[in-house]
């Protein structure tokens, strides 16, 4: 007769990715670079939407990485445009998480505290589940999605610490509820700040600008109002995860 | 889709925690997956077998609690789960809250011998 036992776990199977994203935003709240994780299904103006609050940033330098299953498109047309972009290709997987972006800022230079935008992948699902190590988790939705979309997807909609809701233009020409849209945002999220913008004719993205610099200003403020010791959060980590394989997930 | 990834972990998990109680082999993994938590019971069901080959969870049952996410009434305090494309509460009709309720995700225990 074997014996056989049971043994209590109680490990989430996430804990690893979330230690490793406290570690990114460590990392880059020494820098003083905010990072912002921005989601939304694909073709909903994200690579659109970082443009344009560029354009609006006074102080802040902004950085990009650019996550796409495949191609580099996004990386290109932004690079095309002074800014610096970094790529990452899943190759399949439909999100990032936070080894993939560990891997990646290790070989970035921040030479300036500034704004990093995370595209995460085109996807209103599973990007929500995995945390990158992001300061503010920005979800993009628009009006041609339906109004739908918060009941449809609440997790979304449930963890973005900024909503953008996008292509306001074409309203007039849609069946969008902005109401009922609006009451399931509020019913998920009670104080998220929601604005309304168009990629089309620019309007709205220098609030989102303003909005985001100020999280930016208040990342240095409480940075620097205790002694970090810079050597801790470094480039050269010791963690008993390999990051070389995690660009190929299947 | 991501399933794959994530039972490979939770395969290394399970025989880690059996290598640490001196144990030779897992019999089963019990699995709490709320189902808010955007992972897929059947999925991970079916990639565990084929994962679990050749390793200290070779032949271990899977079992899977699912867990119903469940929202808040601010205003009675019910807890109730949602009708699709509603929040209201069913007792007073106020719009609920998110809860943590449903988005489990953990290894609750192992069994090894």
């Amino acid at each position: 007769m074997h014996d056989i036992r049971k043994i209590d776990v109680q490990e989430g199977i996430l804990d690893e990715n979330d230690h490793i994203a406290e570690h990114v935003r460590e990392h880059m709240s020494d820098h003083g670079v905010l990072i912002v994780n921005e989601m939304g299904a694909p073709g909903v103006g994200k690579t659109t939407t970082i443009k344009n609050i560029i354009k609006h940033l006074k102080k802040a330098k902004p950085y990009v990485i650019e996550g796409d299953i495949e191609s580099d498109i996004d990386t290109q047309d932004l690079r095309g445009l002074g800014i610096e972009t970094e790529q990452i290709n899943t190759f399949g997987a439909c999100h990032l998480d936070a080894p993939m972006i560990e891997h990646m800022t290790g070989h970035m230079k921040f030479d300036e505290p500034g704004i990093m935008f995370i595209e995460n992948i085109g996807n209103l699902v599973c990007p929500a589940e995995f945390t990158i190590g992001e300061h503010v988790l920005m979800l993009i939705s628009n009006v041609t999605e339906g109004s739908d979309k918060p009941y449809k997807y609440p997790l979304a909609f449930e963890k973005a610490d900024i909503i953008i809701l996008n292509k306001i233009d074409l309203i007039p020409y849609l069946d969008f509820d902005e109401e009922f849209w609006m009451k399931g945002v509020r019913a998920l999220n009670k104080d998220v700040p929601v604005f309304r913008v168009s990629g089309k004719t620019g309007e709205g993205f220098e609030e989102i600008a303003q909005w985001l610099e100020q999280k930016a200003a208040e990342l240095e403020v409480k940075e620097h109002s205790h002694d970090h010791d810079h050597d801790l959060h470094g480039h050269h980590h010791d963690h008993h995860h390999g990051s070389d394989h995690h660009h190929h997930h299947e | 889709m991501h399933e794959y990834p994530i039972t490979e972990h939770i395969v290394e998990i399970a025989e880690n925690k059996c290598r640490e109680a001196g144990a030779s082999k897992v019999l089963a993994v019990n699995l709490v997956v709320g189902d808010y938590s955007g992972f897929v019971p059947e999925s991970i069901h079916m990639y565990f077998d084929l994962i679990a080959e050749g390793t200290l969870c070779d032949g271990a049952e899977i079992n899977i609690t699912r867990v119903k996410p469940k929202i808040k009434c601010p205003a009675c305090g019910e807890l109730f789960e949602r009708k699709p494309l509603s929040f209201a509460c069913p007792k007073c009709g106020t719009d609920g809250e998110p809860t943590e309720i449903g988005k489990e995700f953990y290894i609750d225990s192992i069994e090894c011998e």
